[in-house]
């Protein structure tokens, strides 16, 4: 997957609100992207995990992005979102301030995260895009993905 | 390759395999019913042209051997000894190993010499047994002479089966001719075409060995072979043959009806006659086409019209990829979800005409739904018919002598549970001929009779189906499994002596836990039967053991009929709806608060007489919200094995049909929770898994 993305010069990226920063995730793993619904919630699980939702028909597990990263909490609003990503046999959705923006970046304008990103635990990020004046962090899928 | 037919050709050759393993067993144990040698033929012979016909030779080539010794045993040349049955099981362990290599995307290869030469070695009798055997046969059945010391093997297909059979209806006899041309003969194929011109005179060709198109071209050494339908004498038949020049040696020999099938339905193979070369039976030839006879091109068409009609009379079914049935399946499912949309939808309305409407819906989409779970049921026996031919070469490898009692096999399943469960009852099967049954020393020791049994059971109760596994052993020793536990730090002194039997054999499970003394072939693999637990908890089963000491063991395995829809009771704790199946309740109950007691810190009632301890929803699950203050506590009643408990709800909603859904790969082992479903307001509820909650 890397190698295939190396090889493209740009990437398409879902861009997302979480507190006041840009993060972005290619819109490959990006299923569809959801206001918020009711979720049902999972007792004994991790704090992060909001609960479950019925996604036409299959049960999704909701995880909260704040949460994950350790950003205060703050209460839904209107523009809530929850991004359905599929990563290999996990589907799961996340809960983000916003989301809007679809854009291309290219692809050598990844720099690797800077030693010190606000809050965000750095293992989480894969990289940061600087693309006219905005400053986009690419997640790191994976480790966000991860359990515990 | 057929790459479209191999999944056909995959599900065909596995069905004839387990058909040969089984009858196989059936004729060690009677050796004296030749019809089972039949049932045995027809599947080799299917398996061998089903594999010619995709390419994989080896395959047909093992078969075909394997098909020779079972020819000599159906013809009682060589008796059912406990030697050739292993060589013959040999033969099948090689052939199932294929038909797993095609299976795998191999080409079906393997070094099969050894199997070979030993079915070979006993195919020309070095057996002492089955030589003085064939001998005799032989010498009796003969009806010239010259034949005393021939041994006659030719394999008719189905085709030709049928005209030997017609025409002995017809009052025709028939021979199996073996002729021998001279050495110095110049024209052979001049020869071989007088000869046909004799039978022709007399009689009609059914088949020759090599065929005649081979014949014409002479390939072929100084013999040949015949079938002939004739209402004329053997004797002369070889006189008139004898008359044609360069003829040294003919031999007559006559098929009976009886040679060729021992039941009506043409299931086996026929045979008879002399063949000096067994691997030229493997294409069994055609007649000559310009030697076609109206009475043959008759006897033909007749053929074609009958095996039609048998064919269908067998095959009612058709095959169904499960994948499809499992379409059809999630469709429904969401038939299911919508259904229970409009039902509250309906009771929310109170429209008459809509209820009418709803209900009728929902008793027709009852009925079908009992039709997709029907479909997708199979008999245990899927499972369970691999197990005889486990079970006999373990005890042999054992030196113990194991009586395997199959009961309930057509019991039904759903087909997912039966893909699943194969594995653990193998591990539980060897676990009980390795640890469970004595060899036949010790048993005799402690006043047993030599053979042990095992007893593999499986039946329906309520909306489960159990499966149990029985033996009449060593039984657990309760001490040596404490000990071990002990040792192991998996339980304290102090609660090993508080430990009942059942909770002490329960320990088996735990994980790394093996009593074996001694690591043998069979256990020991590093696979324990915590791994059996959890593929049966993985599918809603439990597994229980009880044992008594030198009396034997029983492992008894709970399973769900179907995983995908079933039936629960939903209640309600504070705003959360949950749902609990209904094959683990026992019933549900009201009781005062002040029939609650404090136990050691622990609430429980007094249920019919008994203390039941009570399990509270809102704790386990830390579900938000303020303790009612009601006088009542709402309570379903759970089971799991014999142990109960009281869950306490707030509320009880009712029954329901529900979809079973699974949380996703994501959360994996959420504590006391089995699923998920949606319900009819779209909303998800968690559905209970009880067994976490009684430990």
């Amino acid at each position: 997957m890397s190698n295939e993305t190396a090889a493209r010069t740009e990437m398409k990226v879902i861009v997302f609100q979480l507190k006041d920063e840009e993060y972005a995730i290619e819109v490959d793993y990006i299923q569809s992207i959801e206001r918020m619904q009711p979720v049902t919630r999972i007792p004994s699980t991790y704090p992060f995990v909001t609960g479950v939702m019925n996604l036409r028909g299959v049960i999704t597990p909701i995880i909260n992005l704040r949460k994950r990263f350790g950003i205060e909490e703050k209460g839904l609003d209107e523009a809530t979102r929850i991004l359905v990503i599929q990563k290999g046999y996990i589907e799961i959705g996340f809960i983000v301030d916003g989301a809007n923006d679809v854009i291309d970046i290219p692809v050598d304008k990844i720099e690797p995260t800077p030693e010190v990103v606000g809050g965000v635990e750095a293992e989480y990020l894969r990289g940061v895009v600087k693309l006219n004046k905005r400053l986009f962090t690419l997640l790191n899928l994976e480790k966000v993905i991860q359990e515990s | 390759m057929n790459s479209e037919y191999l999944d056909v050709f995959l599900d065909e050759s596995q069905e004839h395999l387990q058909s040969i393993n089984d009858h196989l067993l059936k004729l060690e144990q009677t050796p004296d019913d030749l019809s089972i040698v039949g049932e045995v033929f027809r599947s080799a012979h299917t398996l061998k042209g089903m594999a010619a016909t995709m390419g994989f030779e080896d395959l047909a080539h093992l078969t075909h051997n394997m098909e020779n010794v079972l020819d000599l045993i159906r013809n009682q040349k060589l008796s059912v000894t406990s030697e050739v049955m292993d060589v013959v099981f040999l033969a099948v362990d090689d052939l199932e190993a294929m038909v797993q290599d095609i299976a795998s995307g191999g080409e079906g290869k393997r070094d099969v010499s050894a199997v070979v030469s030993k079915l070979e070695a006993i195919e020309k009798g070095e057996s002492l047994e089955a030589a003085s055997l064939a001998e005799k046969e032989t010498a009796a059945a003969a009806a010239t002479p010259a034949a005393a010391n021939v041994q006659l093997t030719e394999v008719y297909d189905e085709f030709e089966r049928t005209v030997l059979e017609q025409s002995f209806e017809q009052g025709y006899y028939a021979y199996q001719i073996e002729v021998t041309l001279d050495e110095q003969a110049m024209l052979k194929a001049a020869r071989v075409f007088m000869v046909f011109e004799v039978l022709e005179q007399v009689g009609e060709v059914i088949k020759s060995t090599p065929s005649a198109d081979q014949l014409e071209e002479e390939k072929f050494d100084e013999t040949f072979m015949v079938t002939l339908v004739s209402k004329v004498e053997a004797e002369e038949i070889k006189q008139r043959i004898l008359k044609v020049s360069e003829i040294t040696n003919v031999v007559v020999q006559p098929v009976e009806k009886a040679d060729l099938t021992s039941k009506e339905e043409m299931l086996a193979d026929g045979e008879k006659s002399t063949s000096s070369e067994p691997t030229e039976q493997a294409a069994p030839s055609k007649q000559p086409t310009d030697k076609k006879s109206p009475a043959r091109k008759e006897a033909g068409v007749q053929t074609k019209a009958e095996t039609k009609k048998a064919g269908h009379e067998s095959n009612k079914t058709i095959r169904v990829n499960i994948e499809r049935l499992d379409v059809l399946m999630n469709l429904f499912e969401e038939l299911v979800i919508d259904r229970g949309r409009l039902e509250q939808i309906a009771s929310e309305l109170k429209n008459n005409e809509l209820n009418e409407t709803v209900e009728r819906m929902s008793r027709i989409s009852g009925d079908l739904q009992e039709i997709i779970l029907n479909m997708r049921m199979m008999p245990v026996e899927q499972v369970f018919n691999r197990f005889p031919r486990m079970v006999r070469s373990l005890s042999k490898d054992l030196n113990k002598k194991v009586n395997l009692e199959i009961v309930g096999a057509d019991t039904e399943l759903d087909r997912t549970i039966i893909d699943e469960i194969g594995d653990p009852l193998v591990h539980l099967l060897r676990n009980s001929i390795d640890h469970g049954i004595e060899t036949p020393d010790v048993r005799l020791a402690n006043g047993k009779s030599e053979e042990g049994t095992v007893k593999l059971k499986a039946y329906h109760s309520g909306n489960n189906v159990f499966i149990e596994i029985e033996d009449d052993g060593a039984g657990i020793d309760r001490q040596k499994i404490l000990n071990k536990a002990l040792s192991n730090g998996v339980v304290t002194e102090e609660e090993a002596e508080k430990m009942t039997d059942q909770q002490v054999f329960g320990l088996l499970f735990s994980s790394g836990f093996s009593t074996a003394e001694k690591i043998t072939d069979v256990s020991g693999r590093g696979v324990g039967l915590d791994v059996v637990r959890n593929t049966f908890e993985s599918l809603g089963g439990i597994v229980t053991v009880n044992s008594v000491l030198g009396r034997g063991s029983i492992f008894s395995i709970q399973l769900p009929l179907t995983l995908s829809i079933i039936d629960v009771m939903l209640v309600e704790v504070q705003e959360e709806k949950y749902a609990i199946p209904l094959s683990s309740i026992v019933e549900t109950a009201i009781v005062n608060k002040q029939d609650v007691y404090s136990a050691h810190n622990q609430k429980v009632i007094d249920f019919r007489g008994k203390v039941v301890p009570l399990v509270f929803l809102k704790d386990i699950f830390e579900v938000p919200g303020e303790s009612q203050t009601e006088d009542f506590y709402s309570l379903v009643i759970i089971n799991k094995g014999d142990k109960v408990a009281g869950l306490v709800v707030d509320s009880l909603i009712g029954q329901h049909d529900i979809v079973l859904k699974s949380l996703g790969n994501y959360l994996t082992n959420v504590f006391a929770i089995s699923g998920a479903t949606i319900l009819g307001n779209g909303q998800v509820a968690l559905i209970v898994d009880t067994n976490a909650l009684i430990k």
